[in-house]
């Protein structure tokens, strides 16, 4: 072989390694992170408060594994009307930036995707109004929980029921069952 | 407090309280009693005793300069008498409620103005002041409490007080207060207890008072440090020298939001302002995915207080290292990296090349706790 091909054939293989070297990450394969896994289907997940039903939760992780979906938990933050309401709320923000964060936590590590929104409005209806003109969501899971801690009253469940264009799932625990989630689930310091 | 009243501007020292009620007025008539011992001419130019027998009762034995009657849509409104004060040209001057709005045909429209007539006329004023009367904490302190106080006074005026001094009590023994009618009177109490004076309100406008004088002390320090001697125009500019500010890098993609609560999470412990910076691939087309994640990153930023930034570049690292220097940027967080591909490789991990041209920065990189366990790598692009 002369010493011209063994330069060739040594660029050729260094070609060769630099083009596997950009097409094969170090890790083997991950998918690109501005696509969520999950099919396009998305499941809203709205809360008012610190804590959400444990069976809201869980019923959305069945369902979104079933459906191959992204869960998209929503904070629903109330504006004074003494405020503008394009203002910040960072003291309603210090209770429901936690949650959001636990309830990625915990899906992620359930395998689901998640993808979070944060809606802003004179009251929790408002917001979630607001929310819905802006995104298509395929289901809305709520909890018929009347305490605003928690979940919508009974008169904002009514109001979806009529004007929102999704399929909605009203979960009512059992009346023993008070299971939730709060901020305490989340792992590490937030 | 003391040289001669012609010679210099006065001082002037503000009490500054949580809420009403935590004892301002008493420590600045103390004050008052203190120097009138030890020899100065101290005058009461305004007190507001609110019925506070205490109060009324440590006013005993300092001169006190009369209000005086103003009409003002026929009725008669009783004000603090500025030229009564200037007339009378004592060495100390004490001044209740620094944040309150004087009645129409007064010389000036705020209190704090008539104050700063007498500082100009060379006399001390000790003041009072409640946290939330500060402009800029003013809608914060609204969502806080769900009560908007309408007398606000600019921050820069408590940024000039020579001293500002924190009356402290804990949300406990204020309520303790309220209740045994040392604050309002008894008709007054039910009402205050079931709004405003509600312990969780009391904990967080604590916690807004302590931070505020902590800055004040820092930026004091700071001005101290630089100068040498106190120079009361730096005085303004001196929070933002020595307040921290965060940025962070954020793309459009579901995960960046979880690196944005993080961010924000430590703004707020550390009482920093907040920066989100996005930079853009020139000519860079967004999916329909990446529109929404934008988006909702703007929303939540909206939502939190941060400032979203976006900027055009092909590079990252001088970007980045721009918007820092611009907007005096002392932390940079980041989320974990994709990991790199190909020559990319070679290069230098972003945090240090951040860190290189960044001297002075921190650079922190926000782990991502859902994949905790998975071991998740951290490579800059």
């Amino acid at each position: 072989m002369s010493t011209g091909t063994a330069v060739a054939i040594a660029c050729a293989a260094a070609l060769l390694g630099i083009a596997a070297g950009y097409w094969l990450p170090p890790h083997g394969r991950r998918p690109a992170r501005n696509r969520l896994q999950g099919g396009n289907r998305r499941i809203l997940l709205p809360f008012t408060g610190e804590e959400i039903s444990r069976r809201s939760f869980e019923a959305a992780v069945r369902l979104a594994k079933a459906e191959d979906a992204i869960i998209m938990p929503a904070f629903l933050a109330r504006v004074p009307m003494s405020l503008p309401l394009e203002t910040a709320l960072p003291v309603q923000s210090a209770r429901g930036m936690p949650l959001l964060e636990a309830i990625e936590q915990r899906a992620s590590s359930l395998g689901v995707p998640v993808d979070s929104r944060v809606g802003r409005g004179r009251s929790a209806r408002d917001a979630l109004r607001k929310l819905l003109e802006q995104e298509h969501f395929d289901r809305i899971i709520v909890s018929a929980d009347e305490d605003p801690a928690v979940g919508l009253s009974y008169d904002d469940l009514r109001w979806m029921l009529d004007r929102v264009p999704a399929e909605i799932l009203i979960l009512r625990p059992a009346p023993e069952d008070n299971r939730r989630i709060s901020t305490e689930a989340l792992t590490g310091h937030f | 407090m003391d040289a001669p009243a012609e010679s210099r501007r006065g001082r002037l020292k503000v009490f500054i309280g949580m809420a009403a009620g935590v004892g301002k007025t008493y420590r600045m008539l103390l004050e008052g009693h203190a120097e009138l011992d030890a020899g100065h001419d101290v005058v009461i130019g305004l007190l507001e005793t609110h019925g506070r027998a205490d109060t009324a009762r440590i006013a005993d034995g300092l001169a006190l300069v009369p209000r005086r009657r103003v009409r003002y849509r026929e009725t008669v409104v009783e004000e603090m008498d500025l030229p009564g004060i200037l007339r009378r040209a004592p060495e100390l001057c004490l001044i209740d409620e620094l944040a309150h709005t004087n009645v129409p045909g007064t010389e000036h429209t705020k209190r704090f103005e008539d104050i700063e007539a007498v500082l100009d006329a060379g006399i001390d004023v000790l003041s009072t002041l409640n946290v939330q009367h500060l402009e800029s904490l003013n809608d914060h302190i609204t969502e806080l409490s769900g009560v908007r106080v309408r007398e606000t006074i600019p921050d820069a005026i408590l940024g000039r007080a020579d001293e500002v001094v924190l009356i402290d009590l804990t949300p406990e023994a204020l309520l303790e207060r309220l209740r045994a009618g040392k604050v309002y009177p008894a008709e007054r109490i039910d009402a205050a207890l079931n709004n405003f004076f509600k312990i969780e309100n009391l904990s967080a406008l604590r916690e807004v008072a302590l931070r505020q004088v902590a800055e004040e002390v820092g930026a004091k320090r700071l001005t101290t440090e630089l100068v040498g001697s106190r120079e009361e125009s730096l005085a303004a500019d001196a929070p933002q020298a020595v307040g921290e500010r965060l940025l962070a890098l954020i793309e459009p993609y579901p995960g960046a939001q979880r690196l944005v609560r993080r961010a924000w999470r430590s703004a707020q412990r550390l009482g920093a302002g907040l920066d989100l910076l996005w930079v853009r691939a020139p000519g860079k087309q967004l999916s329909d995915d990446e529109q929404r994640s934008l988006a909702a990153l703007r929303q939540l930023a909206s939502v939190l207080g941060a400032r979203m930034l976006e900027e055009e570049s092909d590079d990252l690292t001088s970007a980045v290292a721009d918007v820092a220097s611009r907007r005096g940027t002392t932390y940079i967080l980041i989320g974990g990296a994709r990991p790199a591909r190909g020559l990319a490789r070679l290069r230098t991990p972003l945090p240090q090349r951040l860190m290189q041209r960044l001297p002075g920065v921190d650079v922190r990189i926000v782990a991502d706790r859902s994949r905790r366990g998975n071991g998740g790598s951290v490579n800059g692009t």
